[in-house]
C-alpha cells in the first residue's frame, strides 16, 4: 500500500465504547524483506507529537525500516507516512555531521572534540568571570530525550544559574502549557486519546489533525466512519479534511477570519450561557470566576460574533448547540490557536467550555491541548524551557527550596526572581550582546523563527558566540562558531512523553556515524569541562548513563503532577508506553486527569499564580491566595481585541503559515526521505479562487508574496483557503536535497512573519500578518503542493500526489489485545463505558 | 464640593498623560516587540478612560466654573518627552510609567471616595471599572520591569 497516496491507510470502523482495533503498519527499505531484518529494536516515533510505539528494523548495523507495536496504547500498531518513510532514512545520509567544526578565519573547519569543547569552555569561563551567568543562553528543542533535557536543565539552573533557557517548544506548544496552568493550576494533559472512542462530538480548534497527527486522525476516522459517528466541528480558515469530515457527520465548519479566534470562542461561550447548557451545580463546586466570564462574553451575540469573524451566525448557534447537547465532547487544539492572535486566552476558552459543561475527567469528555513535537512534553516537565523541573512554581520559595535540596546547591543559584526568559527574549539579548554565548541544540531557528532576516543577522553577528549541536549542517549551523555532531533517534537510548502523557523508552539500535555523540554525552562533556560542583564540592551532575539520568529525574518528579515514581527502564520495556502519573498506587499509569474534579490549583501545589490574559501581567501570590482556589479550576475570560497587524491598502491580504502532512519542521529529516520529499518538494502559497481571479493568478504561476518585513517568491496553488487569506507552509528553508531552491528566490515563509508573541505563553504569532501578492511569471505546471490534503487544488487537472513502487508498505490486521487503562470494552457492546478512577494527587 | 471638580480634571488629564507616555515608551522601544504592542494595548485602556470621563468632566466643569483652586497646574504631572536608550533606559522608562500609573490609580481612589460622599453614582461606577484597569496596567509594568532588571543591571553594556 502506497501511504503517500493513501495517507491514513485502510479503515477499521468500530462502535462507540469499543476498543480501537489493532493493526500493524510496516515499511522496509527497497530491497529489504522482513526475513532480512536482523533485529527489531523498541522505540517510539519522533516525527510528530503523537508518540506511536514502534520497532526499528536493523540490518548490517543500519536502520532499514520500521513497524508499529500492536500492544502499544497510543497507536495500536499503526504508523503514519512520516514515521514509515521518514523516521529512520535520514540516518544513512551522506551529509551527516561526523566531526566537530570550529570557525577559523570565518570558515567552519573540522576539528576534534577536545578542541571544540575546549573552545566552548574557554568562552563560557571567560563570560562567567566577566559578566556572570546571565551571559549564557540555551535554546533547545522538542526532540531530545528527557534524560538530556533534565541534564541540561540542571547544568543551566544549578551549574551556571541562568534563567535564559528555552526550547523551540516556545514556537509550538508553549500555549498548551500556559493554558493548562491558567485553568488547572499546572501543566498536564487532562484528556486521553481513548476519549475518541467515547465522545458524542469532537471539536477541533485550529487543529489540522489529518496532517499533523495522522495516526490520531485514523483513530478518529475509525469512529466517524462507523454507524454511530460522533459529530465533528472544525474551526479552521482552510477547508481541511477535518472540515470535510464535519460536513459528513452533520457537524459544522467554522472558518473565522484569521486573528479572530477569541471573538469566536466568546460567541460559543455566550451561547452555552444563553442556551441554559451550563452545569451550574458542577460549576459552583469545581470552578471560580463564572460571573466574570458571563460578563466578559455577554457582548458576543451570534450576530456580533458573525460580524467580527466573518462566519454565519447560524453556524455559531449550531456549533454551540452541539457542544451544549452532547453528553461527552472531546476538544483538541493546535497551532491555529497557539500561533494566532490571543493564543492563550483562546486556548483557555476551550477549557472554559468544558468546565461550564462539567465535561472533564470522564471518558469521552476531555481536552487535548496538542503538542507539535514528540518530546515537547519533556522539555516542559524537565525544565529545559522556561519552567522549573517537575512543574514547580518559580515564584513559590518552597518549590525552589525543594530543587536546591535535591541538587544540593544554594537556593540563590537557581534563578527565580522573574519568569524564566522566553526564546524571543533570549534572541533579543543575543542581538544586544548581553547574552554572549548561545547554545542551540537540535533546532533550526534560522528557518523556524519569525522574521528570518533578523534571526540570520543575530546568529551571523560577532556580538554572540553561537554553539549548534545537530545531525546536519542546517541553515542555523552554517552560522555557528562551533558545530557539534550529534547522534539521533535510534543511535542513542532515552525516554520521551507524548501528548497524552504516555512515556516510551527508545533503545539504541545502531552506532552514530563518525565521531557523533549523544546529546546527553555532549552536555555531560560540557559539565565536566566546566567542573560544576554542588555545595559539598562533589560533581553537580551525578549520572553518566541515560538510565541513571532517568532515575535522577524520577526523584525530581516524585509528588508532582508529572509523577514518574512508578516508572523504570525495566518497566518501560513492557508491551506498551505508560501514561504518567505512574506511582506505586497506580502502577499502570493514569489514562486521564481530574476524574475527581479536583484541580492542581492549591497555592502550595500550583505551578503559577496566573496572569492577566490580555497583558501577561502576573497575579501576585497574595492575590492568588485571597481567591482560595482549593482545587477549583479557574474560569478566565478575555475580550477580543483586533490583531496587531490588519490588512490595509498596501497589504490587503491576511498571511498565515502552517504545515503539510509530508514534512516535519524544517525538513531536516523528512526532506531526506525520497518518498516524502517527492510528495512535497518545494514551497508554495495557497490562494482562494476569488482572490486568484482578482489578481490574475492561475494554478502554478510564480508569485511574489510580500509583507512589511520581507518577501518570498513561490508558486501558487489555487485552493481552499478562506477568501482574503494566503497560506504558506513554513518547512522550506534554503537547504534542499535536490537543490531546487538554488535559483536564489527566497521561499521561507518566516521572511514575512512578525516579531510578536502572546503576552502569556510568549508563543510567537505566525498566523497573523498582512501581505500582498503579485504575479511574477506564468507557471510551467501545477504548484508543487500535495493534492491529497488541505492543499488540494480547487479545480483543474493537477496530477494526484503518489509515492510510487518504493513507497510500498504493509498494513496487517492483528488480534486486538487488552490495553491497560483503556476504559473501552474489547467486545462489541456499544454504549458501555467503564469509569476508570484517576488518582487524586498526593 | 469645591475641589472634586479639580480632581476630576486632574484625572482626565493624567489618564491622557499616561496614554501618551505609554505610546512614547512603546514606540521608543519598538525593538522590544512586547513593549511596543503591550504599551499600545495599555494606552488604549487609558484613552478609553479619557473618553468615558469626558461627559462627567464636562458636567463637573460646568458646575465648577469659576473654581478657585490655587495654581491648579501644580497638581499635574509631566508626561515623558522622549525615551532613554538601551536596556537600562527601558528599565527607567518603565519606572516612569509606573509612577504616572500610580498617580492615576491614587487619583481614582481619591475621586471614588469623594464620589461616594457626593452620591455621584455614575462617577463611582466609572471609578471602580477604571481603577481595576489601572491595576492591570501597573501589574504589567511591574512584571516587565522585574523581568528586565537583572539583565539590564548585571550584564547589559
Amino acid at each position: 500500500m502506497d501511504r503517500i497516496a493513501d495517507i491514513w491507510g485502510p479503515r477499521t470502523p468500530h462502535a462507540k465504547g469499543t476498543v480501537w482495533p489493532a493493526r500493524v503498519d510496516r515499511h522496509l527499505e527497497e530491497g529489504v524483506a522482513e526475513e532480512d531484518v536482523e533485529r527489531w529494536v523498541r522505540s517510539a516515533c519522533v516525527l510528530c507529537s503523537n508518540g506511536c510505539g514502534c520497532e526499528i528494523a536493523v540490518k548490517d548495523g543500519r536502520m532499514v525500516g520500521v513497524r508499529g507495536v500492536a500492544t502499544d496504547v497510543v497507536n495500536h500498531g499503526r504508523l503514519g507516512p512520516k514515521g514509515l518513510y521518514g523516521s529512520w532514512s535520514w540516518a544513512n545520509s551522506a551529509d551527516r555531521l561526523t566531526r566537530p567544526l570550529v570557525r577559523e578565519n570565518g570558515r567552519l573547519t573540522e576539528t576534534d572534540w577536545e578542541t571544540a569543547m575546549g573552545r566552548i569552555a574557554e568562552v563560557s569561563r571567560w563570560l562567567l568571570a566577566e559578566k556572570g551567568p546571565l551571559s549564557h543562553g540555551f535554546y533547545t528543542t522538542g526532540q531530545l530525550f528527557l534524560e538530556e533535557y533534565y541534564t541540561l536543565a540542571v547544568i543551566g539552573k544549578a551549574g551556571l544559574g541562568t534563567p535564559h533557557m528555552d526550547g523551540n517548544t516556545r514556537l509550538c506548544t508553549a500555549t498548551s502549557a500556559a493554558a493548562f496552568k491558567e485553568s488547572f493550576g499546572t501543566d498536564g494533559q487532562p484528556g486521553s486519546y481513548t476519549d475518541i472512542e467515547h465522545c458524542d462530538a469532537i471539536f477541533l480548534f485550529g487543529h489540522n489533525m489529518p496532517e499533523t497527527q495522522t495516526v490520531l486522525w485514523m483513530r478518529v476516522l475509525d469512529r466517524t466512519r462507523a454507524d454511530d459517528p460522533p459529530k465533528v466541528v472544525c474551526v479552521d480558515p482552510r477547508r481541511t479534511k477535518v472540515a470535510e469530515e464535519a460536513e459528513r457527520t452533520g457537524g459544522v465548519h467554522l472558518a473565522p477570519r484569521v486573528g479572530t479566534n477569541m471573538a469566536l470562542m466568546n460567541g460559543l461561550t455566550r451561547e452555552l450561557f444563553a442556551g441554559g447548557w451550563v452545569d451550574e451545580e458542577w460549576v459552583g463546586r469545581h470552578t471560580l470566576g463564572v460571573e466574570e466570564l458571563r460578563e466578559t462574553v455577554e457582548p458576543y451575540t451570534p450576530e456580533e460574533t458573525a460580524r467580527i469573524c466573518g462566519v454565519d451566525a447560524g453556524d455559531v448557534r449550531r456549533a454551540a448547540r452541539i457542544f451544549g447537547e452532547s453528553e461527552r465532547v472531546l476538544s483538541t487544539v493546535l497551532q491555529g490557536f497557539y500561533q494566532s492572535h490571543q493564543a492563550t486566552a483562546a486556548a483557555v476558552a476551550v477549557h472554559n467550555l468544558h468546565l461550564l459543561r462539567g465535561m472533564i475527567g470522564r471518558p469521552g469528555a476531555g481536552v487535548l491541548q496538542m503538542n507539535g513535537q514528540p518530546t515537547a512534553q519533556n522539555t516542559r516537565e524537565c525544565g529545559a524551557d522556561g519552567d522549573l523541573p517537575g512543574f514547580r512554581n518559580w515564584s513559590n520559595p518552597a518549590h525552589v527550596r525543594e530543587l536546591a535540596e535535591l541538587w544540593n546547591v544554594d537556593e540563590l543559584t537557581i534563578p527565580h526572581w522573574a519568569p524564566p526568559t522566553h526564546a524571543m527574549q533570549i534572541f533579543r539579548y543575543a542581538e544586544q550582546g548581553s547574552v554572549g554565548l548561545l547554545w542551540i541544540s537540535a533546532t533550526n531557528p534560522v528557518v523556524s523563527m519569525p522574521e528570518s532576516s533578523r534571526i540570520r543577522k543575530i546568529l551571523g553577528g560577532d556580538q554572540c558566540f553561537t554553539v549548534v549541536q545537530d545531525l546536519f549542517l542546517t541553515e542555523t549551523a552554517e552560522l555557528a562558531d562551533v558545530v557539534l555532531p550529534a547522534a539521533g533517534w535510534g543511535e542513542k537510548t532515552g525516554c520521551y512523553t507524548n501528548v497524552n502523557r504516555t512515556v516510551h523508552l527508545s533503545e539504541k539500535a545502531v552506532e552514530p556515524p563518525g565521531e557523533a555523540r549523544s546529546d546527553l554525552d555532549i552536555f555531560l562533556m560540557y559539565a565536566d569541562a566546566m567542573d560544576f560542583r554542588d555545595r559539598d564540592g562533589a560533581p553537580l551532575i551525578k549520572w553518566r548513563t541515560p538510565e541513571e539520568a532517568f532515575d535522577a529525574w524520577r526523584e525530581c518528579s516524585r509528588g508532582r503532577p508529572c509523577d514518574y515514581s512508578g516508572l523504570s527502564y525495566d518497566k518501560l520495556r513492557g508491551p506498551t508506553g505508560i501514561p504518567w502519573p505512574c506511582t506505586e498506587e497506580h502502577p499502570e499509569g493514569t489514562d486521564r486527569l481530574y476524574a475527581d474534579g479536583v484541580f492542581n490549583t492549591d497555592p502550595e501545589y500550583c505551578e503559577t499564580y496566573g496572569h492577566d490574559l490580555l497583558t501577561g501581567g502576573t497575579v501576585t501570590p497574595q492575590e492568588y491566595r485571597a481567591k482560595a482556589p482549593a482545587g477549583r479550576a479557574h474560569l478566565k475570560g478575555a475580550a477580543y481585541v483586533p490583531p496587531h497587524e490588519e490588512p490595509g491598502e498596501e497589504y490587503p491580504l491576511l498571511y498565515t503559515t502552517g504545515r503539510t502532512v509530508y514534512h516535519f519542521h524544517t525538513r531536516t529529516k523528512t526532506g531526506r526521505s525520497r518518498e516524502l520529499n517527492r510528495a512535497a518538494p518545494d514551497a508554495w502559497v495557497e490562494l482562494s479562487v476569488p482572490d486568484a481571479r482578482r489578481l490574475g493568478i492561475a494554478e502554478g504561476d510564480r508569485v511574489r508574496v510580500e509583507s512589511p518585513r520581507g518577501a518570498i517568491e513561490v508558486r501558487a496553488r489555487i485552493g481552499h483557503v478562506r477568501e482574503g487569506a494566503v497560506f504558506a507552509p513554513f518547512h522550506y528553508g534554503r537547504w534542499d536535497p535536490d537543490e531546487v531552491a538554488t535559483d536564489g528566490a527566497p521561499r521561507q515563509a518566516n521572511e514575512l512573519t512578525m516579531t510578536i508573541w502572546d503576552p502569556v505563553s510568549k508563543q510567537p504569532y505566525f498566523k497573523t500578518a498582512a501581505c500582498r501578492v503579485v504575479k511574477v511569471a506564468d507557471g510551467d505546471g501545477p504548484a508543487p503542493a500535495p493534492t491529497t490534503t488541505a492543499s488540494e487544488p480547487a479545480g483543474g487537472s493537477v496530477p494526484p500526489t503518489r509515492g510510487g513502487p518504493e513507497a510500498d508498505t504493509s498494513a496487517e490486521p492483528t488480534a486486538t489485545p487488552d490495553y491497560p487503562c483503556d476504559p473501552a470494552v474489547t467486545h462489541e457492546a456499544p454504549g458501555h463505558i467503564a469509569e476508570v478512577a484517576a488518582p487524586g494527587r498526593s | 464640593m469645591p475641589h472634586l471638580a479639580v480632581y476630576v480634571g486632574l484625572l482626565h488629564r493624567s489618564e491622557q498623560t499616561l496614554a501618551d507616555a505609554l505610546r512614547t515608551v512603546g514606540e521608543g522601544h519598538a525593538a522590544e516587540g512586547d513593549v511596543y504592542h503591550t504599551c499600545d494595548t495599555l494606552a488604549k485602556m487609558s484613552e478609553e478612560h479619557v473618553r468615558r470621563l469626558g461627559p462627567i468632566a464636562r458636567r463637573y466643569g460646568e458646575q465648577a466654573a469659576g473654581e478657585d483652586v490655587e495654581e491648579p497646574e501644580r497638581l499635574h504631572a509631566d508626561g515623558l518627552a522622549g525615551v532613554r536608550e538601551g536596556p537600562v533606559g527601558l528599565l527607567r522608562d518603565l519606572q516612569d510609567l509606573y509612577v504616572l500609573g500610580t498617580l492615576v490609580q491614587t487619583t481614582w481612589t481619591a475621586v471614588a471616595q469623594a464620589a461616594q460622599g457626593a452620591r455621584d453614582r455614575e462617577l463611582l461606577e466609572l471609578a471602580h471599572a477604571c481603577e481595576g484597569e489601572t491595576g492591570r496596567q501597573l501589574s504589567w509594568l511591574n512584571t516587565r520591569l522585574k523581568a528586565a532588571a537583572p539583565q539590564a543591571l548585571l550584564v547589559a553594556t
